[in-house]
């Protein structure tokens, strides 16, 4: 219990700390979604409007579909053999399933878990999406890559060796690469899959901001694990409790405040999770 | 302390501290007893490559002694004549053609074969084009041999109308059939062992499959792919019962694939039975024999090195 005020202490604190407006047009219109790894069911009805602009942080304890919502709406879950969703969703109106996965996806961008750049240099891996969306011309290329990477808060870093291998970056840095990397098609969500935890405080850290900038201008959905990073960093809030369900939908300040869920109450107490 | 835990000290100690006949304790001493066991049992292979070198060598080592190593590379190969012609070049170049003839065929069927198999075909299908492709490499040469002298020789001596249907193609045809179970299958390895993070990274931007694989994939793969391909060349350049059933073993110099050729490998099977033990003719087999050990020892080499690299690069 004693652990339990003291973490919702200092979550206050955060919550104070970021008093945003939160009124939006939606973007992503879920509607009755249900998921299925062959015969398991990993989401249960879920419905949610997603804003435009701003960060959605999607928080639940581990197995609960975090991962499996956010790659339905991009349709990366399409390579994994038996996963099939059923249900609508919309992106800026249009329903998903009915896109081409390839137009889709270069319009919702992911970011993954652990860092995976190409084995490629710098430039070629920011330069990979553009180019396989025909882009040939060094000019704009070169012009796409800075932006990208200025947008990512990394072009300060390696602007004078865009020539080097991705993996001569640390950890932090190949994931702001990773994120430059899913810019570069200037998409129009981001979707991010707990992108900072393979990394150290430090580099969360500016992860976190580089994400709040980057709100701004773009939708960003979020999963992450840590209740401090999600009232840090997001506007609104969706909580997944096990079955995939979706428990509580809401602008971050209110769901931490006052969920109304009783189990997610106990969640964001740290009881669970 | 309980009994049970006395007890068990008591066993252990026992065991431990009675004296072996090397005055280790005994416990240790069966450690290294097995660790010697494997040891000798796993360097059977070494040894077994090393005397397999030095006897090679000293057999070849006379030849050298009295021949000068460029004769080797004369056009002319008449060991039986006196002055006897030890110019190998029609073998050796007969053994390149009837590679490069395979390699020509075997590695875009082989590659394309390891793409579908790792990164397009679904369960069922996957598995049946493996193991056909291990069914392919566990055929006895013999038998891709009299497949080609019954049959694919004379269908080629009738559709391309020539003189006679053992050839360098044939040859080369028969030795692609052959090179495709190693090329397709360390191939797929290559493939294999690229990080599916990569996969999905690319395909996040929107790039199609397609796109993947080429741009991707196949680029993380590249040393590993080169590894099998050399692999599949040494394969290729080693056989021997296949190749001289059905390429003509005539010692002719010539670069074309339509003509009877002799490859080293079939040269030295072919003449070792007739010729006398400890002749310079018996010598010069031997020397053909170091030539065509360096040949695919480099070549092993190399490819180890290749696949060697693509694990170091992706380990991280």
């Amino acid at each position: 219990m004693v652990t339990g005020t003291v973490e919702s202490g200092s979550l206050q604190t955060a919550i104070e700390w970021m008093e945003r407006d939160t009124d939006a047009e939606p973007v992503i219109e879920v509607e009755g979604l249900n998921f299925y790894y062959g015969r398991d069911r990993t989401l249960s009805d879920v419905s949610v409007s997603i804003p435009q602009h701003g960060v959605t942080a999607i928080m639940g304890p581990s197995g609960c579909g975090k991962s499996t919502f956010l790659r339905t709406l991009n349709r990366m879950y399409e390579v994994i053999p038996g996963a099939r969703a059923e249900g609508t969703v919309l992106f800026a109106g249009e329903d998903i399933f009915k896109l081409d996965p390839v137009t889709l996806r270069r319009r919702i961008g992911m970011v993954f878990q652990r860092p995976n750049p190409f084995p490629k240099s710098i430039y070629d891996n920011v330069a990979y999406g553009p180019r396989v969306h025909g882009i040939r011309r060094r000019s704009v290329l070169d012009g796409l890559v800075e932006e990208s990477l200025i947008r990512a808060a990394l072009w300060d870093e390696v602007k004078n060796e865009l020539k080097k291998s991705a993996f001569s970056l640390s950890g932090g840095q190949q994931q702001r690469l990773c994120i430059a990397r899913a810019l570069a098609v200037r998409p129009q969500v981001l979707l991010m899959d707990e992108p900072c935890s393979s990394l150290d405080p430090k580099a969360s850290s500016q992860i976190e901001a580089t994400t709040r900038e980057l709100a701004a201008e773009l939708t960003v959905v979020i999963v992450t694990h840590n209740l401090h990073q999600a009232a840090r960093v997001s506007d609104h809030v969706g909580v997944f409790l096990s079955g995939g369900v979706l428990a509580e939908f809401g602008p971050t300040k209110k769901v931490f405040e006052a969920p109304r869920h009783p189990d997610v109450q106990d969640y964001l107490a740290g009881r669970f999770g | 302390m309980t009994a049970q835990g006395l007890n068990g000290k008591g066993c252990s100690a026992g065991a431990d501290d009675s004296p072996s006949l090397h005055g280790l304790p005994r416990s240790l001493f069966r450690k290294r007893l097995d660790v010697v066991i494997l040891f000798i049992l796993s360097s059977a292979s070494l040894i077994a490559l090393g005397l397999i070198f030095f006897f090679i060598l000293r057999e070849a080592f006379p030849f050298f002694r009295r021949v000068p190593l460029v004769e080797l590379f004369s056009r002319t190969w008449l060991p039986t004549l006196e002055p006897p012609r030890f110019g190998a070049l029609p073998m050796i170049l007969g053994s390149a053609t009837v590679t490069a003839g395979a390699l020509i065929v075997s590695v875009p069927i082989g590659l394309a074969a390891a793409a579908f198999i790792a990164e397009v075909a679904p369960g069922i299908t996957k598995d049946v084009f493996k193991s056909a492709i291990e069914i392919l490499a566990s055929i006895p040469s013999v038998v891709y041999g009299f497949f080609g002298l019954a049959v694919l020789a004379p269908f080629l001596q009738s559709t391309l109308s020539l003189p006679t249907g053992r050839t360098a193609l044939t040859g080369a045809v028969i030795l692609a059939v052959m090179a495709l179970p190693t090329i397709a299958s360390l191939a797929e390895d290559a493939l294999t062992a690229v990080p599916a993070s990569y996969r999905e990274a690319s395909l996040a931007v929107g790039a199609t499959r397609w796109q993947t694989i080429w741009r991707v994939t196949v680029p993380a793969a590249s040393s590993g792919l080169l590894g099998a391909v050399i692999l599949g060349m040494g394969r290729a350049m080693g056989e021997t019962m296949a190749v001289l059933m059905v390429t003509g073993n005539s010692p002719q110099l010539t670069a074309s694939l339509l003509k009877p050729v002799r490859t080293l490998t079939a040269g030295i099977a072919l003449e070792m039975a007739e010729t006398p033990f400890g002749s310079l003719h018996y010598h010069a087999l031997f020397s053909l024999g170091a030539l065509l050990l360096l040949i695919t020892l480099g070549m092993n080499w190399s490819a180890e090195w290749f696949r060697g690299r693509l694990v170091r690069r992706h380990r991280r």
